[in-house]
């Protein structure tokens, strides 16, 4: 047992929130190897990876170079400005008819996060019906259908156990005949390495693209902040069936922050379209790379 | 000798390699530790964890007797993957039972880790071992978590108690009393998600803690959880005193280092894992395969354990002097081949050797099974004295030898003349250096 003893006192240190070890970091320092050894660590136990921390890193010493920095104080703004233009991307507004896939592994949140953009529409006075293309979790439909009450929107659901594809087909005719203005399809979570499960979520794919080629379509795929470094190959595999267009980060309510998006932003250059706050139904936020930053490093 | 020459050239150059360090000097425990390190980041192991357990296993490495048919990096990593094993603690893992029935398993963990499908994993175990589970409806948030949990019951040929949407407290009250109508013996409760944060959720699950005192509290952890999992395990783990932990979602292609941080701070055992959307999906914990998979070195791995596994020490010195002293019998050869079909095939182990990949392509190397059971079949089909003194086989035992095998006199005679290379090119070999060598298969 001695060797936990001795992790769980290095920990104690750890337990420090991210935003008080950047506070320290940056306050009174040299800009010497030290400095940025320490920087690299709290990166990484921001779960914003090794590559894309050394990366950073890089990218702040050629900046101080650049600028003739060498006071800690002083590379704090363009530590800033590195890590927002990192994940800083220009997000295409929506036109309406609009599809919205909302797809991801199991337990990140998804009928959760299509409950809110259902509230996201209609407050912005949009109709909106949801498809409730989960037809393989034990009440996942039911569980979308309270989702849909509490926005007052339609819902076309199946049996468990049917095909999604026919749901998302039925979803699709539904808001065709009745000039709705925003499809929401909330599918089963699936392992990116199933690869049934993920040509199944390919078949549903193509539906929206055959049924409504002239709509505003797009595909997200649902991270939970939670995840490490495994949410890049999620992205990975989610985009080649897909084409991922954006990511929603759920559950950054908790103390993770979600900085695998660095890691994903260095290997697919993916915007964060929204981010999940809480469990309530106006807890989606759009979001926003400085905002992100500032929460991140409250500095 | 001719063919075999050029062979054992290229062995003893390789050889030398591996031979030349007797123990682990500093500068190579840090160099392999700079990949382990790595490794382990890249599989989310918790930061702190990793420079802990790097430091440790970097003090007890340096000046360890490097293996034979290893190179130091190897050595360094064999002894990273006993250490991880190690931490990670016993494949023994079972649900305890109370003294006096119901049993009380209550789950917690964060929002979508998968307690509710666990619940119902693990009923369909319990129920399979004999005991009558009772699954207990305490997610009182999420919407048709209820309607989940029943649903899952009904898969699981389980029954479920249920009171709505009211206090977690009264639920469980009414359910033991319900369960000991129905002898349910074993309850499984599960519980809503909750962030290890939300203090009012968190004094909700305690209050069920204080009353029922569980006799188990498993934490259900997403195995791609990254590196807040030592947060989230040690506030768990002080609010509730876990009694084990459940790690959910393994059929993923997550390297699960969450696993080694959870461990390393809370220092409970990891109980059961998740291996699938399926409710018999899940199984047992198992130290060895979770080690590898967070060190993500299975070549390597399986090379090291195919080397120790297939000879013992002893075994290799005996053999050693055996070579030495040419004192190889046919009956030594035999138990070669036996080792050999125990590491599988070997064109594939030779492929996992570094630099001895493609240099050995084509080479006497390749074993047809077929082949190798007809030599076998000779080797047995010969008398004891036969076997250690080849010699003594003249055309008439090995007319015998060959009706006694179902083969042919002109098999018995290949097998002979191959013995018979091949102890000569033993022998070559384990003249090679001071300190013998070990075979690399």
């Amino acid at each position: 047992m001695g060797l936990f003893s001795k992790i769980a006192e290095g920990l104690r240190k750890t337990r420090e929130s991210l935003s008080k070890k950047f506070y320290s970091l940056f306050t009174g320092r040299a800009l010497d190897d030290d400095f940025y050894d320490e920087l690299e660590e709290v990166l990484i136990s921001g779960d914003v990876g090794v590559e894309a921390s050394e990366q950073i890193i890089e990218e702040l010493k050629e900046a101080c170079y650049q600028q003739r920095v060498s006071k800690a104080e002083q590379a704090k703004d363009l530590f800033k400005q590195i890590m927002i233009d990192s994940i800083d991307y220009e997000i295409e507004p929506y036109s309406y008819p609009l599809v919205i896939l909302v797809a991801g592994v199991n337990g990140v949140g998804k009928t959760t996060a299509i409950g809110k953009l259902a509230r996201y529409f209609t407050n912005r006075g949009k109709s909106v019906v949801l498809a409730a293309a989960d037809t393989f979790r034990a009440a996942a439909a039911e569980q979308l259908e309270v989702w849909a009450k509490r926005s007052d929107v339609r819902i076309i659901k199946h049996e468990e156990g049917s095909d999604p594809a026919a749901v998302v087909f039925d979803a699709l005719s539904s808001a065709k005949a009745r000039g709705t203005d925003v499809v929401l399809i909330d599918t089963a979570g699936r392992l990116q390495n199933k690869k049934n499960l993920m040509n199944e979520l390919g078949k549903i794919n193509k539906v929206v693209e055959r049924e409504m080629p002239d709509c505003d379509y797009r595909t997200y795929i649902v991270l939970d902040a939670t995840t490490g470094q495994n949410a890049v190959s999620q992205v990975e595999a989610f985009d080649e069936i897909i084409d991922v267009d954006g990511i929603i980060l759920n559950k950054l309510d908790g103390t993770a922050k979600g900085g695998v998006v660095f890691a994903i932003s260095v290997e697919r250059e993916l915007p964060v379209v929204y981010v999940g706050v809480g469990e309530g139904v106006d807890d989606l936020e759009e979001f926003d790379a400085r905002d992100f930053i500032q929460g991140i490093l409250e500095i | 000798m001719g063919a075999f020459s050029g062979l054992s050239d290229r062995l003893s150059h390789i050889f030398s390699k591996l031979r030349d360090k007797g123990k682990l000097s500093e500068l190579e425990v840090k160099q392999a530790m700079r990949e382990v390190r790595l490794a382990l980041l890249e599989a989310d192991v918790n930061f702190s964890v990793v420079k802990q357990f790097v430091n440790n296993v970097s003090q007890k490495a340096v000046g360890d007797d490097i293996l034979k048919g290893l190179n130091p990096t190897q050595q360094v990593i064999k002894l990273v993957n006993e250490e991880l094993i190690s931490i990670m603690g016993t494949s023994h893992s079972k649900i305890e039972i109370a003294d006096k029935p119901p049993t009380i398993i209550l789950m917690c963990g964060l929002q979508g880790s998968g307690k509710t499908t666990m619940c119902g994993k693990l009923a369909v175990m319990l129920r399979k071992q004999g005991k009558k589970p009772m699954l207990v409806a305490c997610d009182i948030y999420r919407p048709a978590a209820i309607k989940q949990l029943q649903v899952v019951g009904k898969n699981a040929n389980v029954p479920v108690f249920e009171m709505g949407q009211i206090q977690p407290n009264k639920i469980v009250r009414e359910a033991i009393k319900e369960a000991e109508k129905n002898c349910n013996d074993v309850l499984i409760v599960d519980t809503a998600g909750r962030l290890h944060i939300d203090e009012t959720l968190m004094d909700e699950i305690a209050g069920l803690k204080r009353e029922f005192n569980p006799t188990e509290i498993l934490l259900v952890v997403d195995s791609m959880t990254g590196q807040d999992a030592v947060n989230v395990a040690q506030k768990f783990n002080e609010v509730m005193d876990v009694t084990g932990v459940v790690l959910t979602k393994l059929d993923g292609d997550t390297r699960g280092g969450a696993a080694l941080s959870i461990r390393a701070v809370t220092g409970k055992p990891i109980k059961f894992c998740g291996t699938g959307e399926k409710l018999s999906d899940i199984e047992v914990f198992y130290p060895d395969r979770m080690a590898s998979r967070i060190l993500g070195m299975g070549d390597v791995l399986t090379l090291i354990e195919k080397a120790q596994s297939a000879y013992s020490e002893e075994e290799a010195k005996e053999m050693q002097k055996k070579f030495k002293e040419n004192s190889f019998t046919l009956d030594d050869y035999l138990m070669q081949f036996d080792k050999m079909k125990s590491m599988g095939n070997m064109q594939q182990m030779v492929s996992m050797i570094p630099g001895l990949a493609g240099k050995l392509k084509g080479q006497d190397l390749e074993i047809d099974e077929q082949k190798m059971a007809r030599t076998k079949a000779i080797i047995l089909s010969m008398t004891a004295k036969e076997r250690k003194n080849p010699d003594l086989i003249k055309s008439s035992q090995k007319k015998r030898i060959a009706a006694g095998s179902g083969t042919s006199i002109q098999d018995v005679n290949s097998l002979l003349k191959q013995f018979a290379q091949t102890k000569e090119l033993m022998n070559k070999m384990a003249g090679m250096g001071k300190r013998g060598f070990k075979m690399p298969f």
